[in-house]
């Protein structure tokens, strides 16, 4: 990012500095450290959206966040480890399955779309089942923003 | 007194939102921008709207700047406005 | 065109202030948005939403009950228009298996 001047003369397509990994160890290291710190306030954001702002989009947008830092440091290469380019759109698309799977389940056992009082967890209390029929379709909310962010940098990036 | 706080926030935004138009570096717009959003969350915090403040730090900060920042790289840096 | 921008820029300022100037104080119960009943005297589901979020899901957090469970059709929609993004972003920006 030093703005040389041969830069906007060159082909977009051909630039392919953004997928390899970074040449200074210090944002090499500095990535490598903060990444789990910044999945698990993800995690965290994603959980504790019961009892706190926050919930199933902002903690994807984080999670999201976390993956693209490695994306940027690492290299697209490198980083396919920790989620694989192919699988980002069908696990967005089954995040929504997971939300449209509760709806679902709630219309098949006797009751409305996205009514969680009818889903078919044993043992649990009305206002229980309401809570964890949240904490299912925050689930699917969670994985589609998360892996239709990555995908859509994958894709900038794959020219 | 509450008015005289978000009065100085929406001062600053409008400065921001002047940097971000007249600014040539489009890198330098995108941070201007990211400024501009964290500046939308505190407007957001004063008003008591905390789960629209979070999203718009978060979507503002992280997406919005790492998305501009991948899209400059595979045009132009410069404006030609 | 710039000075068209600055143009609207100001006057965007003028609404700002504008508004911040005539809110009512934080936490007035006497304003209009606290009401149970709107000007029409008809009853307001965020009366009801206030009184009985933390009854019927056990959450505290009245946000995550209002979007997930009592607007849950909503954030069906918009779940699916987020994905619908990435779809059009992989159909618009996916170059490489393209058969010409």
């Amino acid at each position: 990012m030093n703005g040389s001047p041969d830069r906007d003369q060159r082909d977009p397509c051909l630039d392919e500095s953004l997928k390899e990994p970074t040449d200074s160890i210090i944002v090499d290291i500095a990535s490598r450290v903060i990444t789990p710190f910044i999945l698990l306030i993800g995690l965290y954001v994603f959980f504790h959206g019961h009892y706190s702002p926050g919930g199933g989009f902002q903690g994807g947008v984080l999670l999201a966040a976390g993956i693209l830092l490695l994306r940027l440091s690492l290299g697209v290469a490198v980083s396919q480890a920790i989620m694989p380019t192919r699988m980002t759109l069908r696990l967005a698309a089954g995040g929504v399955l997971v939300f449209l799977g509760t709806g679902l389940a709630a219309v098949f056992l006797g009751g409305n779309f996205l009514d969680y009082h009818y889903l078919p967890l044993p043992g649990l209390s009305p206002e229980y089942l309401r809570y964890y029929g949240i904490l299912l379709i925050e689930v699917g909310v969670t994985a589609t923003v998360m892996l239709t962010l990555v995908a859509i940098y994958d894709e900038l990036l794959g020219c | 007194m509450d008015w005289m706080i978000e009065f100085t926030l929406f001062l600053i935004l409008i400065v921001g939102a002047l940097l971000v138009l007249g600014v040539r570096d489009l890198l330098v717009a995108v941070v201007t921008l990211n400024v501009f959003s964290f500046i939308t969350a505190a407007i957001m915090v004063s008003l008591g709207a905390i789960d629209v403040a979070f999203t718009e730090a978060v979507v503002g900060a992280g997406a919005v700047g790492l998305f501009s920042i991948v899209a400059i790289r595979r045009t132009s840096r410069r404006s030609e406005d | 065109m710039k000075v068209l921008s600055y143009i609207v820029l100001a006057a965007f300022f003028g609404i700002l202030v504008r508004a911040i100037v005539e809110l009512p104080p934080r936490g007035d119960v006497s304003s209009p948005v606290h009401q149970q009943t709107n000007a029409t005297g008809t009853p307001v589901a965020g009366a009801y939403y206030i009184q009985n979020a933390y009854r019927d899901t056990r959450t505290p957090n009245m946000v995550t009950v209002i979007l997930g469970d009592y607007r849950s059709f909503d954030t069906l929609g918009e779940t699916i228009v987020v994905l619908a993004g990435g779809v059009a972003c992989f159909f618009i920006l996916n170059t490489r298996r393209r058969k010409p």
